[in-house]
């Protein structure tokens, strides 16, 4: 389990990581908390030739009140997010959903902005992100972009993010004694999602989140709209995995996870306070 | 005042908390200095022919000493010798690496050797191997039917019969089931596992002088000197093993492997010492597997519950090429009866080759197969009856005045209580209160319900009979201190607690005055090792025997000395040496009888090997599960077990391998199955997709202990290294269908994954 060799740059601001990116291109990968990509690296499944460790950038590493918003550095680790009070108070279902990543050696060195930048479909983060309506700060050699989250994600581990560009923070809507819910299903604690669920509800504006129900993080958006037309939790939920088009494998057939999220589904939306 | 029967602390655990283990890999002795890293290039099809491997592009890279594929290698490298040897020459003869085809993914087709372990692994990537596919048999289903042949030569997949061996008995022209009012047949699947150390393979080797040294991480020493021996053309006494600390073996390191088996020779080759470690993927892909078998039973009897035949067809799948696992379901058949007083049992078995990973005698080896198909089938007798489970099973116990109680198929278990056990562990899992919970939740219809599982087991350890041995020797050092030598060895079982225990019992010491030697076969001169639960029954009572035998010799002494009669004369650990019973306050220490021993020319040693018949463990698990109906998905709040090893010796000993066992036989049944492909690509090749089971997924056990002692060893001991295993799967399983047999769910195959479960709760709503 040795990775194929790799030359290797240590970034110590941004704009270092920008400008290593901007140098190598397509052949360089940032390296985070190293949780997704050291596992690809070691089963050579993924062989970046240049590593930017980005790991020191400790200007990164913050969660600010930023009035209506947590602002969450990307370097932030999983662990600092999970135990923040300011995260609890203010962005619930953030904090719980953290809790669930991975194991506890896990959380204290994966971080918020690796998870959400590797654009994994089974990862927790991004259905919190979608649920909540988060908004994604990018850095670029031609400077700072938001990003809606539902512009983030684009398909199997791809995202909005340009080849130079680097995911800088996390915005998350502040959502204080907002009804939330977190699903999450698998075989074993320390496992991936087979399907989960991120339930937000706000002033009865409700946000459904899904985990590994397509090749990207993804929206219910039909059970959404189901509720805004008036649906119990129940009848919304059947619609949870309309337009998903989840994998078989393993775990689950593809049949079997559409029934886990509409399973999942009602019980996030009713654990929510949603009727 | 004896030790025996307390809580001694394990002696390892200091060091395994303070320092750490020692593993092969960390070894750095001074012999090893400049080694070289072997890396294996492996078979990426499951079969094939060989075309051509070009090794040149690897060759030329940096730091690479060599690449070799079979034909480099001499044939004065002679073939392993065969553990079984009941089965055709070519399956039982694997080639050191693949030669002329590849014959499952994973099977090793060139090494490369490299100054360091990155050198090796990135020249691997670049050794081409050009392969003819060939149409591969993967899963018993498809090798059974023999539409693909794996060995020309042998023209059938079929490794073995057993009934052509007259090794089990057949059906016979009488119909067992003939006077049976209800009869139940089904089709059972023991998958496949992966017996999954956390310590993978691990070696380096080193020619000094003509002599062979070896660290290895092994469960048997001896065995792996003498396959090394027997295939290098050296005496015993030119391979030395070493196994320093072995992060558990689980039967996977039982004797040796292909890949280990050519190291030496890549030593010699470019004269340098040289070591090989494995990675998490090849231990899981390529290692070795347990388990894998069909079965179908048909079990029969009267309408009010009295079992009068049960019949048990067993194939299991030997893997690409047949060791030791197409040879377990011979020991399937031994045990097939179980715990029950049956009239009539009747038994097929055989292997079959396919294009799988070879099998191997993974915890329980060919038992928790023989325990998990009559329980199921007396769980499907019972359903079809409309009797309670747990009373059918009393109904047909063999009742504990019948021991030795000789099977109808020819097997003699020794001493049994099964009836206590189940009683037992029933009382101390509060069935009354389970049933009535259960009651609750059917009327209330609620979302998790609950499911009751019972399992009777009865299993062979140190078997088959007539049993086995193992050697021990114990020596008194001149300052009067003990050094107790083991043939067995320990993996974790904590031999340097329970072997000293034993020796400090018998001469009178504090365990703290006795050091204990094994894993090295140039200090420990014979040995047979651990597996199939028998070290404590021989291993111990070899100590037993040799430190008697010493205490014989140093009561003499002793008696000279205090000017008494011999026969007056005994050890006393109050004391702190011998003295004449009743008068305590004049004694000799172990040290002025080591000192007069020295003076009189006399050896205050032993040694020995110890033979005894082998023993029959039993017990009683009852698991509770709850169902979630609405995801299938399966928690364990509640594990109880009763479980006998005879006497006990020290219950935490006992206790720890009890834990491990339920935990891999829950897994078992719940997480852990080892998936192919269709075309026999491995998709459980690492800890993420291999459903290995963590502490989180399990609740605290309660123990209940239990002990008969078995008269075939002088310690009482039986065997429990595997009992945990063979008795919580099938536990695990009838909980399960038991939590759902409200809605007519009779039967659900292991591992009862979410989605398994919920496709049976859908297709018994859809039948009512």
């Amino acid at each position: 389990m040795i990775p194929a060799a790799f030359d290797y740059v240590r970034a110590d601001s941004a704009e270092a990581a920008i400008a290593a990116l901007a140098e190598h291109g397509d052949e360089a990968k940032l390296l985070a908390g190293g949780h997704s990509l050291i596992p690809l690296m070691r089963f050579r499944l993924a062989r970046p030739e240049v590593l930017v460790d980005v790991g020191r950038v400790d200007d990164l590493k913050y969660i600010r009140d930023g009035g209506d918003h947590l602002a969450i550095g990307a370097l932030t680790r999983h662990m600092d997010v999970e135990t923040s009070e300011l995260v609890q108070a203010e962005a619930p279902l953030l904090a719980a959903a953290t809790s669930h990543v991975g194991d506890p050696q896990v959380r204290h060195r994966g971080t918020i902005g690796g998870s959400v930048a590797h654009g994994d479909s089974a990862s927790d983060i991004p259905s919190v992100l979608i649920a909540t309506g988060a908004t994604l700060v990018a850095q670029g050699p031609s400077g700072v972009r938001e990003i809606a989250v539902d512009d983030f994600f684009e398909g199997f581990l791809e995202t909005a993010l340009a080849a130079e560009e680097i995911l800088t923070e996390i915005r998350v809507p502040k959502v204080g004694g907002a009804g939330w819910s977190f699903q999450k299903f698998n075989r074993r604690a320390q496992d991936w999602a087979i399907v989960g669920v991120s339930v937000q509800v706000l002033n009865g504006s409700v946000g459904i989140g899904l985990v590994n129900m397509d090749t990207k993080p993804i929206r219910a958006s039909a059970a959404e709209a189901a509720l805004v037309g008036g649906s119990s939790a129940a009848d919304a939920a059947e619609v949870a995995p309309d337009s998903c088009e989840p994998t078989g494998d393993l775990n689950a057939s593809p049949d079997f996870r559409r029934h886990l999220a509409k399973v999942l589904t009602r019980r996030a939306l009713e654990e929510a306070g949603v009727s | 005042m004896s030790i025996m029967g307390t809580r001694v602390l394990r002696k390892e655990d200091p060091k395994f908390l303070t320092e750490g283990a020692t593993y092969t890999a960390d070894i750095s002795h001074p012999k090893l200095k400049g080694a070289v890293h072997a890396h294996f290039v492996r078979s990426t099809m499951a079969h094939a022919k060989i075309l051509e491997i070009d090794t040149s592009e690897a060759a030329s890279q940096p730091g690479v000493l060599a690449v070799y594929t079979a034909q480099d290698i001499p044939e004065s490298v002679a073939p392993a010798p065969v553990m079984v040897p009941v089965f055709p020459p070519s399956m039982m003869h694997r080639p050191h690496l693949a030669t002329g085809s590849v014959r499952f993914v994973g099977e090793p087709v060139a090494v490369v050797v490299a100054e360091t372990p990155a050198q090796a692994a990135d020249a691997a990537d670049l050794v081409f191997a050009d392969y003819e596919p060939l149409p591969a048999a993967v899963g018993l289903a498809q090798a059974e039917t023999d539409n693909t042949v794996i060995y020309e030569d042998v023209g059938s997949n079929t490794a073995v019969d057993f009934k052509n061996m007259n090794m089990v008995t057949g059906i016979g022209e009488e119909d067992i089931f003939a006077d049976c009012e209800v009869v139940v047949e089904h089709d059972l699947i023991n998958h496949r596992t992966a017996p999954a150390p956390l310590e993978g393979r691990s070696m380096a080797c080193v020619w000094d002088d003509g002599r062979l040294i070896v660290w290895a991480s092994t469960q048997t020493p001896h065995g792996f000197r003498d396959n090394l021996a027997a295939v290098y053309g050296l005496e015993a006494e030119n391979c030395q093993v070493i196994a320093p600390d072995v992060g558990g073996g689980f039967g996977q390191k039982i004797g040796i492997t292909a890949d280990e088996i050519v190291l030496p020779w890549l030593s010699q080759s470019l004269n340098r010492p040289i070591r090989w470690t494995e990675t998490r993927t090849e231990n899981l892909t390529a290692c070795g597997h347990g388990r894998a078998q069909l079965q179908k039973v048909k079990i029969g009897g009267s309408q009010g519950g009295q079992i009068k035949a049960y019949r048990l067809q067993i194939t299991g799948d030997a893997g690409a090429y047949t060791g030791l696992g197409a040879f377990l379901p011979f020991y399937t058949h031994l045990m097939a009866p179980g715990v029950y007083n049956f009239p009539k049992v009747e038994t097929t078995a055989k292997s079959v080759v396919s294009n799988t990973t070879p099998t191997l005698a993974y915890r329980g080896a060919g038992r928790p197969e023989a325990t998990a198909a009559i329980e199921r089938a007396v769980d499907l007798f019972a359903a079809e009856c409309g009797l309670s489970p747990v009373e059918v099973r009393r109904m047909n116990l063999i009742s504990k005045d019948s021991f030795p109680y000789t099977t109808p198929h020819g097997t003699e278990y020794d001493t049994g209580d099964y009836e206590t056990a189940l009683n037992l562990a029933l009382e101390a899992a509060d069935y009354p209160a389970l049933l009535e919970e259960q009651a609750r939740r059917r009327a209330q219809g609620s979302v998790k319900q609950l499911g009751i599982g019972v399992s009777v087991y009865v299993e062979i350890t140190g078997g088959p009979a007539p049993g086995g041995q193992e050697f021990a020797k114990v020596e008194i050092t001149p300052e009067g201190k003990a050094k107790v030598y083991s043939g067995s060895f320990s993996h974790g079982q904590g031999h340097a607690t329970t072997f000293v225990s034993v020796a400090a019992d018998q001469l009178g010491m504090d365990i703290d005055d006795i050091e204990f030697i094994q894993g090295d076969t140039d200090l420990v001169a014979e040995g047979t090792g651990t597996f199939g639960s028998r070290s404590f029954q021989f291993a111990g009572s070899a100590v037993y025997d040799a430190s008697r035998s010493v205490v014989d010799v140093a009561r003499e002494i002793a008696a000279g000395l205090l000017e008494a009669n011999v026969d007056d004369v005994l050890v006393d650990a109050e004391a702190d040496g011998f003295h004449v019973a009743g008068t305590p306050a004049v004694a000799v220490s172990w040290a002025q009888v080591a000192g007069a021993a020295q003076e009189q020319g006399k050896k205050l040693m032993h040694e020995g090997q110890h033979h005894a018949n082998c023993t029959y463990p039993f017990g009683a698990h009852v698991i509770v599960v709850e169902v979630d109906t609405e995801t299938g998905q399966v928690t364990v709040p509640q594990v109880v077990t009763c479980d006998d090893s005879g006497t006990i010796f020290n219950p935490n000993i006992v206790e720890g391998q009890r834990h491990g066992g339920i935990a891999q036989g829950i897994a078992q049944a719940l997480t852990e199955e080892v998936v192919f492909d269709e075309d026999g690509n491995p998709i459980t090749s690492n800890f993420a997709d291999y459903g290995f089971i963590s502490a989180a997924e399990l609740p605290s056990f309660k123990l209940v202990p239990l002990e008969t002692p078995t008269p075939h060893n002088p310690l009482g001991a039986k065997g429990i290294g595997e009992s945990g295993a063979i008795g919580a799967t099938p536990a695990t399983q009838s909980a399960v269908v038991n939590a759902l047999s409200h809605l007519g769910v009779r039967h659900i195959d292991i591992p009862l994954t979410p989605e398994r479960v919920w496709q049976a709760i859908v297709d018994a709503t859809a039948q009512n």
